[in-house]
């Protein structure tokens, strides 16, 4: 790549963030320049991030039909999946994945609101309604 | 509260793992470029990992696995660095706060997803992100994070989290810093040396690793649906590619880099050569980034036959490429 085929084209998904790429200057050397996006990595992102925010909106409405609990909602939110909960928690995977049932997750004691809350970055209270 | 460690020059980066040590090395007397770091630590590699999942995906790495750039120099440096880890971040938090207190300058493996300064939707669940911490201001830690321009503020509950970040890769608090650094440049011995392990890793005679690595995922690739569960697949390879690390194409322009050095350092002319060659070899990585960007924007219909031919076609070049680099190294 030469120095002037660095992409300047931006990329929304880094909010204004430069990146380093390394490019052929005129003397054939190779230098650091910075980037401000290429369109490529914008198209994977935006599609990676799309695919994420269609799980949360799923989830969001799961909830509001009465189908799923808010817990299933907020792993959603924070781009989660059940494998990665359980380790964040320290429970079982089959655990975590009763408690995305609204019936399993109203009986839960506080301590286990506790330990989900701090997984997700959340307080208790949040983690039982959806924002 | 401050205190930040004196004169830290904070330098930007294509790679957190390189620009990380890079800094720390050059901080402590061994002036070192990026590119110096990533090659003399052979960071260059491909690997095809189907059984360990990201989101439900194949890991699929075009560098060698984290914590191996600082380990790769510890001996060409004759270097020794001290790695840590905490079972709570409790104790990792008292650690950190002791070596700043010292005026130390300390590395730190990180998640991704809880670093408040990164933007929103590059926020992934990625474990293996590399940073500097080189000071404190009241509850800010001062962050020289090689993938921005410019230092960064981290508060240190949000560091916390960030360091103690469970699931693959998970950080449990590292930290690490260099205890003694013998050498202040590497020599022509150790630079052939770091070349010829490169070769061997990018030939490997194991079917996920090298250019074979590159080969099983083209099969994979081509016996993906066209429809989009194989769109979200080629779209997961070339975001490992290009937006998590700086992926395939920058790394080979990276360590195209390295072999310019090393044609100076070494005096052999013909590296600047093979710099030439890879830098082509990268361009081609890019035209393969492109190619499935417009099959998964919907700019063409989306073949993965045509994407695995794109991937074949790297995969000669690049053991072409490293037959023929072995062969000047040995």
């Amino acid at each position: 790549m030469d120095l002037d085929a660095v992409p300047q084209e931006g990329n929304r998904t880094h909010a204004g963030l430069r990146k380093a790429v390394y490019a052929r200057d005129a003397q054939g050397r190779m230098v650091v320049a910075p980037s401000a996006g290429w369109e490529v990595e914008e198209i994977v992102t935006t599609q990676a991030v799309d695919a994420m925010a269609a799980e949360a909106d799923a989830a969001r409405l799961r909830v509001q039909q009465g189908t799923a609990s808010t817990l299933e909602y907020w792993m959603s939110a924070r781009r989660m999946d059940v494998a990665l909960l359980a380790q964040s928690t320290g429970l079982w995977q089959w655990r975590v994945r009763r408690h995305l049932q609204p019936a399993c997750f109203a009986k839960l004691s506080p301590a286990l609101l506790e330990r989900y809350a701090q997984a997700l970055g959340l307080n208790p209270e949040q983690l039982q309604r959806l924002p | 509260m401050t205190t930040a460690s004196t004169a830290f020059q904070h330098r930007h980066a294509a790679h957190c793992e390189s620009g990380v040590i890079s800094s720390l090395l050059s901080h402590h007397g061994a002036p070192m470029t990026e590119a110096m770091a990533f090659g003399l630590s052979s960071g260059l590699s491909f690997a095809y990992l189907p059984f360990v999942k990201l989101s439900g995906l194949p890991l699929v790495a075009y560098r060698m696995p984290p914590r191996a750039i600082i380990k790769g120099l510890a001996k060409p440096m004759q270097a020794r660095f001290r790695f840590e880890t905490f079972r709570s971040p409790e104790a990792g938090r008292a650690r950190l706060d002791a070596l700043l207190a010292e005026g130390r300058v300390v590395g730190l493996q990180t998640s991704v997803f809880w670093l408040p300064y990164f933007p929103q939707d590059m926020r992934f669940h990625f474990n293996a992100h590399n940073l500097l911490v080189y000071g404190r201001n009241g509850d800010d830690y001062l962050v020289s994070d090689p993938v921005f321009e410019d230092p960064q503020r981290c508060a240190s509950a949000d560091m916390a989290r960030a360091r103690f970040a469970k699931g693959v890769l998970a950080p449990k608090g590292l930290l690490y810093y260099p205890q003694e650094i013998g050498r202040q440049q590497p020599d022509a011995e150790a630079i052939r040396r770091a070349i010829r392990k490169t070769c061997r890793v990018m030939l490997a005679p194991v079917p996920i690793a090298g250019v074979r690595g590159m080969r099983m995922l083209a099969n994979k690739i081509e016996r993906l649906p066209a429809d989009a569960k194989g769109s979200a697949f080629i779209g997961h390879v070339v975001r490992m590619q290009e937006e998590i690390g700086t992926g395939g194409a920058g790394f080979r322009f990276i360590y195209a880099a390295f072999l310019q050095e090393a044609a100076t350092i070494t005096g052999r002319h013909d590296f600047a050569a093979f710099a030439d060659r890879l830098t082509t070899i990268g361009d081609g990585w890019r035209g393969f980034a492109l190619k499935a960007a417009r099959m998964i924007r919907g700019r063409e219909p989306l073949v993965p036959a045509t994407i695995a031919q794109l991937l074949r076609e790297q995969a000669d070049a690049e053991e072409g490429f490293f037959r023929d680099l072995k062969k000047a190294v040995a």
